[in-house]
């Protein structure tokens, strides 16, 4: 069976597994397929390999022990854990702190939280350009504050936290710090032993490692509860037999994320800047989102005023590129981006966003083509628009009503 | 992805009709920019015979909303206007083959644009209408927020079984329970606090049940069943009829339709008819079946298309909260 062709800009979502790395998969399937955990001759290359993906992944997040790394089924998973760990060991504590621009997988877990358990819920807004309010981040911190839940870098636009800084804050007031750092890891550097961060979650699909496999980082001393029981895998910190293939896989990844860390922030950079200067120059009305003296060097979220971007987007499917849309329509919901309205940025320009996300496989004449095709599609959606008049929004503004 | 008829794919990649129509004697402008939906439908009317004679649109949305706005330009030319009023949301969807459940809205915004394109060029008032709103909640049955709102409210509501009974939601699959749940309470609550029901009698998340199950309000049912357009379209065609005739014909209706229950080893019996409400009782194979909403849909559409009147048919387990 042979897959899609065409070009994939949309590595924020997920990525393709490097072929490196199904090779280092593929004899644990059927050759060593033994459970790690036995004690004969299936199981223990098994968990000779399994240490070695520990010590790669730990090696990639620059923390101080393999031990700290818990292999979990992914981000979600992570997220998920990490949260309800840290609640359950500080009881006395009843107050969350996130952000308005996290994923569903920590913010709707916190709101969850706060509406059905009784918890207290600060939400740290951002500015226009996707920028945390640090002084409300002060403002809510508290020794009856039992965790912090803040973002690495946002996945839509791709601005980083400053994360370090605010983990310190957090540590003063005795406040556990987890960061949800699948976007962020394999693209910027990580050195989680030289911070205060307690708490990191990773997913392996989004740096070239198989989908169903992530880690959550464990800081060594602090307190933690399972999510999942019944079993003394990863230390009894998640049970369950593992995911030895997709671990291996991931451990590769790691390894070749590594290697490849320098060419993110320089190559892939170097191309993302191309494409989003090159847009911005030929399509009028339509800007970047999010902070761009402080993002990830693969992502940019160029907003289209006056058009919706499904359109946008199936117009590129027809055209072999792939790209996401913070658009409503696709998610099936009937509200745009919760990032950029968080951002504040008009329904007109948040429906037409959309975000490419490039790799380490991205070549310049893929970025070409895409340069070159865009702007007619963008013409041409324009054209159907009754926001949109010539070449130009509409002078008198359009304000339809529900009949 | 969507998975779009090769039609609403022609019809968004190739729109017919699209762009402003000079000198038009209807404009319809509908929608809301926050949804992501916003349309204008333009019309040119004979006035001798009331033929619409052009049709034109400018839309902001997603594919299946430009899909739809062109679709729409496509039926109307060569209608009249009396004949262009009984144009459904469901015949632009027919129209490009159907369209997904959650972009079903995409038709509905088409119809509204329609509506109101004739009313401004008759002049007419529109009324206020309540046009399909919010996330969907139960894809089985296609019932969003908006209708589980009204039907929550409308009918006092105050349990899961309740809000299936009325509107379906949750009647098949189950997945949409928790979004149930916390839609039941969160209305609830704002009904609590609006004083239109007592705090011990509203639903909270979690199952705790009421104190007192209360009677649902005097006044009529809301229909809001995805069958209310064509029960109303059949409802006009209808004679009436005495109690005595319309139990006789759902009797016979319902034994029409037995052979095919029986075939897959089930069966249906009649128990009660009170206004338009139908009772039955499903036996066999049908009892308990996981598809037993969808059984009962099928049944409802059925005895509706025969007996030509809105009905809503209900299991008789569920007759407590009807």
């Amino acid at each position: 069976m042979s897959g899609p062709t065409g070009i994939y800009l949309d590595n924020n979502a997920t990525t393709r597994v490097d072929p490196r790395v199904v090779e280092e998969m593929l004899p644990f399937f059927s050759e060593h397929f033994g459970n790690p955990s036995s004690i004969h001759s299936f199981g223990a290359e098994v968990g000779g390999k399994m240490r070695e993906a520990r010590a790669r992944v730990a090696a990639l997040l620059g923390a101080a022990h393999d031990t700290e790394i818990v292999f979990t089924s992914g981000g979600t998973e992570s997220n998920n854990t990490a949260i309800l760990s840290a609640l359950k060991v500080a009881p006395d504590r009843r107050e969350i702190i996130t952000s308005a621009v996290e994923h569903p997988a920590v913010l709707e877990v916190c709101r969850h939280l706060a509406k059905h358990e009784g918890y207290t819920l600060h939400v740290v807004p951002v500015d226009a350009q996707g920028r945390l309010d640090i002084e409300a981040y002060k403002a809510a911190l508290s020794p009856r504050v039992a965790v912090v839940s803040i973002m690495w870098a946002n996945n839509e636009t791709g601005t980083i936290f400053p994360v370090e800084a605010l983990a310190d804050m957090a540590k003063e007031h005795g406040i556990l710090f987890h960061t949800d750092a699948v976007q962020a890891v394999g693209k910027v550097p990580v050195r989680l032993a030289e911070t205060s961060i307690d708490m990191l979650s990773l997913s392996g699909h989004k740096l070239h490692a198989p989908k169903g496999v992530g880690a959550l980082y464990v800081r060594r001393g602090i307190r933690f509860r399972p999510l999942l029981r019944g079993g003394h895998q990863e230390r009894e910190r998640r049970a369950g037999t593992e995911n030895t293939t997709a671990i291996i896989g991931l451990g590769k990844a790691a390894e070749l994320a590594l290697v490849h860390m320098d060419h993110e922030n320089t190559a892939v950079k170097a191309l993302r800047d191309k494409l989003e200067k090159a847009l911005l120059d030929s399509v009028g009305h339509c800007f970047v989102t999010g902070n761009i003296h402080d993002r990830l060097p693969n992502t940019t979220t160029i907003a289209f005023e006056y058009i919706e971007g499904e359109g946008i987007l199936l117009f590129l499917s027809r055209v072999g590129i792939a790209a996401s849309s913070g658009s409503a329509c696709t998610s099936g919901s009937l509200e745009p981006s919760h990032v950029l309205r968080a951002m504040g940025v008009p329904f007109t320009a948040a429906h037409g966003a959309i975000r490419f996300s490039l790799s380490r496989e991205t070549t310049e004449a893929e970025i070409d083509q895409v340069i070159a095709t865009v702007p007619e599609i963008i013409g041409r959606l324009r054209t159907l628009s009754p926001y949109w008049d010539g070449d130009a929004p509409r002078a008198e503004a359009f304000k339809p009503e529900y009949a | 992805m969507w998975n779009y008829t090769d039609k609403v794919k022609d019809y968004f990649f190739n729109p017919k009709n699209a762009g402003v129509l000079e000198g038009a004697d209807g404009v319809g402008e509908v929608g809301s920019i926050s949804c992501g939906d916003a349309l204008r439908l333009m019309i040119k009317v004979d006035p001798e015979t009331q033929i619409i004679t052009d049709a034109r649109f400018q839309t902001f949305g997603c594919g299946s909303a430009i899909a739809s706005s062109s679709a729409l330009t496509e039926i109307v030319i060569g209608k009249t206007i009396d004949e262009a009023r009984t144009i459904t949301n469901q015949d632009i969807a027919d129209f490009l083959g159907g369209l997904p459940p959650e972009k079903m809205h995409c038709s509905v915004m088409g119809h509204e644009a329609l509506i109101a394109a004739i009313a401004n060029y008759t002049g007419e008032e529109l009324a206020d209408d309540d046009h399909e709103e919010g996330a969907l909640i139960c894809k089985c049955f296609g019932v969003d927020e908006g209708m589980l709102d009204r039907a929550v409210r409308g009918n006092r509501l105050t349990t899961i079984e309740q809000v299936t009974a009325y509107t379906k939601a949750g009647g098949s699959c189950k997945t949409c329970f928790e979004k149930i749940e916390e839609k039941l309470a969160d209305i609830n609550a704002a009904m609590v606090a609006e004083g239109l029901l007592k705090a011990e009698e509203a639903y909270v998340y979690g199952g705790a049940a009421p104190v007192s199950a209360p009677a649902p309000a005097a006044s009529g049912l809301i229909q809001i069943s995805p069958l209310a357009e064509g029960a109303k379209k059949a409802q006009a065609a209808a004679p009436a009829m005495t109690n005595l005739q319309k139990i006789m014909v759902i009797q016979a209706a319902i034994e029409e339709l037995r052979p095919h229950l029986q075939a897959d080893g089930g069966d249906i019996e009649l128990v009660d008819v009170d206004g338009d409400s139908v009772f039955v009782k499903l036996v066999g194979a049908c009892a308990g079946c996981q598809m037993s909403a969808v059984t009962i849909q099928g049944v409802q559409q059925a005895l509706i298309d025969k007996i030509g009147r809105p009905l809503r048919v209900i299991p008789h387990e569920a007759r407590r909260f009807a």
